[in-house]
């Protein structure tokens, strides 16, 4: 069964703008997908659009088999929806607002409390669950709205950058529930920025950039696309200028640190060999982090040079 | 439709507009009690005694059932607009645009809300009035009817303006502009056969004129207007806001992009 399916999918808004220029995306159930992309490219659209904030202009989307067009409430049954910007009342207690967000699913009162219970606990917010929402912090807001998310346990879970301006311990807690939801069958899709988040929580990745989806693939497949290793060499003692090597691109970071990009047909061995000719000693050497990200940046750059539709967006990337 | 899960959105969201107007009730529930207090003191009991009777009444007899209605209108239509404009302005209006609430239920529990502000704030001014004159109700169905009926018109009202309006500027323009003139010049504290012919036909464009008497006759059994016609017009109304309502919420107008 598909969670999610999306076909064809545009939107214009009022002003012209065409934020969405018809997007395909498959999310089986289960599944943890992250839709990656940066500002501006059309990911709370798409959000907005499945959870009927927003109205599309063309396209197709089916929850669970549920066409929006046509049974519209019962795609909506099945999904719990964090936003991107806060969106509760400013006077409602963190209780009260969770246990409000299941009525309006439905949910019987007392299972309402007890879930609202349950998720308030989880997330840390119990203690502070008849405080008004606006003392709350902007961690423990964004926490809340996971837990108002929740209340009616939807078997497709949407989270919109839910780590923004999160600190890094709490984002970790995060990340932690939202596996832990997502072994219990909790299908999830979330939009974030950051490529550590799709990284560690997902298998597979959609990135979008200026409305379209660029690439849906498995992160392991969008790695391996990757030819090209970038490693830090901390040396010792200092140099002018980066040593030329052929096949190497070398860059002097500073006096004592070289960046050495190593395409995956040369060896590791031979550049050291190549490095000690030239008396060059190199105390620890490190992968440079971010990989991914790198990745993405050119994907997206290649996006915007883009010369043909038909030509691999692979082949583009091996060709840099 | 899934019936139990509707009349669970429903309880939920009238028992969250009453929460509301209840714990801010310095704001909603103590304004008509006191300002209709004075115009009890000023109209009825320094300027009402040199008036005269109306209609066969002391003065104050006359126009408390017009008072009490402009309460119950003021109250009904202030309590949607300022709730659903709050929470298109907070966002938090988008809690129950994803959830599965047919459209109709989504107004149909700001309407019951606006009634309840409604009746909760005409039971305290009609309190407020007993001190300055006795009221003997002629015809209860008559009197309970247009005081709901009033009460879901403006409710409407206040909810298409609520849509509409984009900034706070936005919710006290129509009640200014448009509610006042209308609920003063609409026979609050004069029977229109004391206007010339020609204001008396103007005046029965006027809706609110009908709900006061309808409510008048209800309570002194005297009426400037034919309770029939009243009655159908008030329904007529109360259907074209409702239809109109829906429509927009339908259309999404306001609320989705
Ligand atoms: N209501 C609106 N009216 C007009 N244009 C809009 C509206 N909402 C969004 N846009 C535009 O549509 C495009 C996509 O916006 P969207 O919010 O979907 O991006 P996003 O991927 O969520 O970005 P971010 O990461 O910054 O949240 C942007 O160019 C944005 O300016
Ligand atoms: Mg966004």
């Amino acid at each position: 069964m598909k969670a999610l399916e999306i076909h064809g999918l545009r939107k214009t808004y009022a002003n012209g703008l065409e934020a969405l220029k018809g997007i395909d995306l498959e999310v089986n159930e289960g599944d943890f997908r992250a839709l990656l992309g940066p500002n501006g490219a059309g990911k709370s659209t798409t959000i907005g659009i499945i959870t009927s904030l927003v109205t599309k202009t063309a396209g197709t989307v089916l929850v669970f088999g549920k066409d929006i067009d046509t049974e519209l409430e019962a795609a909506k049954s099945y999904i719990g929806l964090v936003p991107q910007e806060i969106n509760f009342s400013q006077f409602e207690s963190s209780l009260q607002i969770v246990v409000n967000q299941g009525g309006y699913y439905g949910v019987e009162k007392h299972l309402a409390y007890q879930h609202a219970e349950k998720y308030l606990k989880k997330l840390g917010l119990w203690e502070k669950r008849d405080h008004p929402s606006r003392t709350l912090s902007g961690g423990l807001k964004r926490r809340l709205m996971i837990a108002r998310a929740l209340v009616h346990e939807p078997k497709l879970l949407i989270l919109d950058e839910p780590t923004a301006g999160v600190d890094v311990e709490l984002r970790r807690s995060m990340w932690q529930f939202l596996k832990e939801i997502n072994s219990q069958e909790t299908t999830i899709v979330l939009t974030t920025h950051y490529l550590e988040e799709a990284e560690s929580l997902c298998k597979d990745i959609a990135i979008i950039d200026k409305g379209e989806i660029i690439e849906d693939t498995s992160i392991k497949q969008l790695l391996s696309q990757l030819n090209i290793e970038t490693f830090i060499l901390d040396l010792r003692g200092s140099l002018r200028n980066p040593p030329a090597i052929d096949g190497y691109r070398i860059q002097l970071l500073d006096e004592s640190t070289l960046e050495v990009d190593v395409s995956k047909d040369r060896s590791i061995n031979e550049l050291f060999k190549l490095l000690s000719e030239k008396h060059i000693e190199v105390l620890s050497m490190r992968n440079k982090a971010n990989r991914l990200e790198e990745l993405f940046l050119r994907l997206v750059e290649n996006d915007s040079n883009r010369v043909g539709p038909e030509e691999s967006k692979a082949e583009k990337i091996n060709a840099r | 439709m899934h019936v139990r899960r509707s009349y669970i959105a429903y309880r939920t969201i009238v028992t969250k507009e009453v929460t509301r107007f209840m714990r801010i009730w310095v704001q909603t529930v103590l304004p008509p009690a006191i300002s209709m207090a004075l115009y009890f003191v000023i109209f009825g009991q320094l300027i009402g005694p040199r008036i005269g009777n109306m209609g066969g009444f002391t003065y104050v007899q006359y126009i408390a059932p017009g008072i009490i209605m402009m309460a119950i209108i003021n109250s009904s239509y202030a309590n949607v607009v300022s709730s659903f404009f709050g929470a298109k302005f907070q966002k938090h209006i988008e809690e129950m645009l994803v959830a599965p609430i047919p459209n109709f239920i989504i107004l149909a529990g700001y309407i019951t809300g606006g009634v309840v502000r409604g009746l909760v704030v005409g039971v305290v001014v009609t309190g407020v009035a007993l001190f300055f004159t006795q009221l003997h109700i002629t015809n209860f169905l008559v009197m309970g009817s247009v005081v709901l009926m009033t009460a879901i018109l403006f409710s409407l009202g206040g909810f298409l303006n609520g849509v509409f309006a984009t900034k706070f500027d936005d919710i006290s323009i129509i009640p200014t502009f448009v509610l006042t003139p209308l609920t003063y010049l609409g026979g609050v504290f004069y029977s229109i056969t004391l206007l010339p012919e020609f204001w008396q036909t103007v005046s029965r464009a006027n809706p609110v004129l009908y709900m006061v008497n309808s409510f008048r006759y209800g309570i002194l059994g005297v009426s400037d207007i034919n309770i029939f016609t009243a009655f159908a017009i008030i329904i007529l109304f109360i259907v074209a806001l409702f239809a109109a309502s829906l429509y927009v919420l339908n259309r999404g107008m306001g609320l989705k992009t």
